[in-house]
């Protein structure tokens, strides 16, 4: 099949702006299109949109806590409801339930997410800079790991760049900690170009031996870890490689003078301004943002019209990520309509986004255990959808971000597309836990919120702008209000008979109708979401 | 909008149910497996449900010639012409709407019967909870989370969906086309049926066409999860194969798209006659609200509810000759339904409002066709209140299918409709 090329510019996006460009903003930079959000948006300036995506004054969120002492099992350190990342011990006992409890404070930090785009970019950056905790086998360094991708994710990315690489949860992920003098350990200094800044689109762009040059550089860090809680990466000198380091032609032949004592750390610097210098990382992150944000399939048009102005910025800016990301949101291109709902929802995207977009309402924080509890069980379907957060694949993270031809389709499969179904269906009927614990959508509630959802084609219309960012074929929509709303009746004068069985909902004599109202919406949203138009943002 | 749309429409009737890992299944009670499906080995016969959605004016489509002074004074505006009736051999108090040759002659024939005045204690004038009331067969004051033909359903196919298809039901239990599935399809946990939303749909997919609806980035992505889907479902292909079977059916259908129950029709009869083991099917008509004008005031025997009836009358007629041509014609029985009939005494604006009983018709090659019940007695001077009252509820005519057409014991028959309910003779 052809597709046609979306060749809108980078330049700064200046037509419309209503509650459709809001929703694709919305849609595209949060977890979900949570409709109060949008109207947000849609209310302000797109000026004023754009800026508040880009607010990154939110204090880190607090940590998180021990949802996991029951009868079973206590931890002897922590008290239940304290957090665990004091802890000066991990045990066989606990890092399981810390990982989970981790893994679920995660989930809540997307449920909970601000205006801004930060808690996506995390997403990103782990997928980016991916670590898998199962391997690392360490709550906390995969905690303090977490807190580092939201700190830097909206930062510098040379900065995060240097922390990342003696961070504690990388340092061991990848032998960072391993490699000595003696025995240089390359697997960082290997991942550190190919998958962390240059890659290998178009290449080569370093050679192998610049793989070793580079891990005799990165010699001598440690993870100092005598306090758990104050576990941090330690250079040490006298493991550390003090001979010059020589890099090939890629990298100008440059040498990075041996260095002894303390300084022997600087020559990381050097190394990632060497390898910072290479174009080509520009051109690299910023793909990667494309695919992430945009669409999978970046074309000579795009690489010219858009990754190369946007690479350009990004080094102008000294590999700020703020103004790399402003250009391509806010561009023409984004919001071009042949982009919307290009991409097709990753299981997170779909499984949170579900949650926002719905308002279910999560057990408060005053009952943190059923919080967690019912954090994980969203995190637990996301991780059945093949997206384990905390977890990627491998050190390359989800093939659905990098494997050619496929992308995002590899999230769809034989398996996991009736799962989807399978999810939805079940937060529209009987959703997970019981009585006040219990999360579903709350469907009245929901559609109270609508404009006027006592009008079928008025209530169709709101629920397919919420809920999808492509069109639904006239067809199916009045398939969907007669079947459906009206069972069976036809003809505008048919409407009211809607009407007024959505006006008497509150009617407490009537619970007749108002069971048959819900009944009535229940098959209204299962239907959309069972169209795989709901799979698209 | 070609195959895709079947598939979207499967995925809304069926991918649940299709689909079971993750979702905790409630322990279905009844019969055993084997039990159950040795009943079916022996009984083939399958069941088609025409729904008339609106509430068919049941006075002005079988009509009671042994009253008709009444009849006219209750409704001078849209009384049918006497001289227009169409007179039943054998019974000649009852006369069909003009329009309704085709199913004169069935009747005549012995092929199609009525039965008069049905409803049920305390009827509901509400179009959403009468239909309610006829698709889960409750109460008037109760509520049922399960309909009709998905307890039957479920009475005969234990631990559906887990353990289907299977060598003996490698078919969809129920197909509904036209809309999506029926609540009277629902089982006690999930929907036993499947949905054909739309004729074109069908067509598309047993002739595998695709449809490029969007050459946007958009488009290509719906295209590949539409293709997804149809690996997963499991029907879609049973569904294509028995459809291929058959190359030609009856040339008694109205074109295509001039009479959309016909189109509906023509699917079910290709279906049985390709071989699915399905067996029940629910298709749908829509319209049947005539609260104004539903005649000409030139001609009372045209209008809106005459072409309806003929559309009606047309589409059971080609389909009774199809079930013929197909050699499937002794299986096959329907019945046609409306939550409710239209008051007595019409209104100002030509049209009739919601009301109580109402006949309703019986059809098939092998079913014994007669009138059942009397006509309904109209008083001389009908008001607005006057409803036609009940003769026959109509869970009396869901247990004599159930028992005389499927052959469930009469234990199972309880089960499934709570209450006794009098068997009619209509096998």
């Amino acid at each position: 099949m052809k597709i046609a090329p979306v060749v809108s510019s980078i330049k700064t996006y200046k037509g419309k702006w209503g509650i459709e460009q809001a929703a694709q903003l919305t849609r595209r930079t949060q977890f979900g299109a949570q409709w109060d959000d949008v109207t947000f948006f849609a209310n302000h300036s797109f000026k004023k949109a754009i800026k508040e995506l880009f607010k990154d004054d939110d204090a880190l969120p607090a940590p998180p806590l021990n949802n996991y002492n029951d009868d079973k099992y206590t931890d002897e350190e922590i008290a239940i409801g304290q957090t665990w990342i004091t802890a000066t011990k991990q045990t066989g006992m606990n890092i399981g339930k810390r990982k989970n409890s981790l893994r679920s404070w995660w989930l809540g930090q997307m449920l909970n997410q601000k205006r801004s785009l930060r808690e996506k970019m995390v997403l990103f950056w782990h997928n980016h800079f991916s670590t898998e905790m199962n391997k690392v086998d360490n709550a906390t360094f995969s905690y303090k790991h977490n807190v580092l991708l939201r700190q830097y994710a909206l930062g510098n990315f040379k900065d995060m760049l240097l922390a990342i690489t003696v961070d504690p949860c990388m340092l061991k992920y990848l032998n960072g900690a391993n490699n000595v003098k003696k025995a240089p350990d390359e697997n960082y200094g290997r991942e550190l170009q190919e998958l962390f800044t240059i890659g290998k689109d178009n290449g080569p762009h370093y050679t192998e031996d610049d793989v070793k040059a580079a891990a005799r550089v990165l010699t001598g860090y440690r993870i100092e870890n005598k306090v758990l809680a104050d576990v941090h990466g330690l250079f040490e000198p006298n493991r550390h490689d003090i001979t010059d380091k020589q890099f090939s032609a890629s990298y100008n032949n440059t040498i990075i003078k041996g260095e002894k004592d303390a300084a022997g750390a600087n020559e990381l610097i050097a190394m990632i301004d060497m390898i910072l210098e290479q174009e080509e990382v520009s051109r690299f992150i910023c793909r990667k943002l494309y695919r992430f944000f945009v669409y999978h399939d970046i074309d000579a048009d795009t690489e010219k019209n858009i990754i190369e102005p946007l690479a350009k910025t990004f080094r102008k800016n000294k590999y700020e990520i703020k103004p790399v990301l402003k250009q391509l949101i806010s561009s023409r291109h984004f919001f071009d309509e042949g982009n919307r709902g290009a991409l097709i929802k990753g299981p997170i995207d779909y499984c949170v986004g579900l949650c926002r977009e719905y308002n279910v309402k999560f057990p408060g924080d005053d009952d943190y255990v059923n919080q967690y509890a019912q954090w994980y069980n969203i995190q637990n379907t996301a991780s059945q959808l093949q997206q384990n957060i905390g977890d990627p694949p491998n050190v390359a993270g989800w093939p659905a971000y990098y494997q050619v031809p496929q992308f995002d389709k590899i999230w769809i499969n034989s398996d996991t597309l009736p799962k989807r179904n399978q999810f939805t269906d079940r937060m529209i009927t009987y959703g997970f836990g019981k009585d006040k614990q219990k999360i579903s959508i709350d469907i009245i509630t929901y559609t109270k919120t609508f404009k006027d959802a006592g009008n079928p084609d008025a209530l169709i219309e709101e629920a397919v702008q919420r809920l999808y960012s492509v069109p639904l074929p006239d067809k199916e929509r009045s398939y969907i209000k007669q079947g459906i709303l009206l069972s069976g009746l036809q003809g505008m004068q048919s409407d009211h008979y809607w009407t007024d069985a959505w006006i008497k909902i509150d009617d407490v004599s009537k619970t007749v109708n108002r069971k048959d109202v819900t009944n009535k919406l229940k098959n209204l949203y299962q239907y959309l979401m069972n169209l795989p138009q709901y799979q698209l943002y | 909008m070609k195959r895709k749309d079947f598939i979207k429409n499967v995925a809304a009737g069926v991918m649940l149910p299709a689909f079971l890992n993750g979702i905790s299944l409630k322990a279905l009670a009844g019969t055993s497996l084997a039990h159950s499906l040795r009943h079916l080995m022996d009984n083939d016969k399958v069941l088609v449900l025409i729904q008339l959605a609106g509430g068919n004016d049941g006075l002005n489509t079988v009509i009671p010639l042994d009253q008709y002074a009444a009849y006219l004074s209750a409704r001078t505006n849209i009384a049918l012409p006497e001289d227009k009736l169409l007179h039943l051999n054998g019974f000649d108090k009852t006369a069909l709407h003009p329009s309704m040759t085709e199913m004169q002659q069935l009747f005549n024939d012995g092929k199609l019967g009525i039965i008069q005045s049905v409803s049920y204690p305390k009827p509901n004038f509400s179009h959403f909870r009468a239909t309610d009331i006829w698709m889960t067969a409750s109460n008037s004051d109760a509520v049922l989370n399960t309909g009709w033909a998905g307890r039957t359903l479920d009475n005969l196919y234990p631990k559906f969906p887990a353990d289907y298809p299977n060598a003996l039901m490698p078919d969809p239990l129920a197909i509904q086309v036209g809309s999506v599935v029926s609540s009277a399809f629902q089982g006690p946990s999930f929907t036993m049926g499947l949905a054909i939303s739309n004729t074109n749909k069908f067509y598309n997919l047993i002739e595998g066409k695709t449809d490029v609806q969007s050459d946007t980035r958009w488009g290509e992505q719906i295209n590949y999860i539409e293709e997804m889907s149809l690996k997963t479902d499991q029907y879609a292909d049973v569904i294509k194969k028995a459809a291929l079977k058959v190359t030609a059916q009856t040339d008694k259908y109205p074109a295509a798209g001039k009479n959309a129950l016909a189109d509906q029709l023509k699917i079910v009869a290709r279906l049985i006659g390709g071989g699915l083991k399905t067996k029940i099917y629910m298709v749908n008509m829509g319209g049947f609200d005539t609260h104004s004008k539903q005649t000409e005031d030139a001609d009372k025997a045209t209008g809106n509810h005459a072409s309806l009836l003929k559309k009606l009358s047309e589409a059971i007629n080609a389909f009774m000759a199809d079930l013929e041509y197909l050699q499937v014609k002794d299986r096959v029985m329907g019945i046609t339904f409306s939550e409710f009939g239209r008051r007595i005494k019409s209104n100002a604006s030509g049209g009739t409002d919601h009301g109580a009983a109402a006949p309703l018709f019986y059809f098939g090659h092998a079913i014994k066709g007669k009138v059942i019940g009397d006509n309904p007695i109209l008083p001389a001077n009908a008001t607005v209140q006057d409803n036609v009252a009940m003769q026959n509820d109509f869970r009396s005519v869901y247990s004599s299918v159930l028992k005389s057409w499927f052959g469930l014991s009469q234990n199972d028959v309880n089960n499934i409709l709570p209450g006794q309910y009098g068997l009619l003779p209509i096998v």
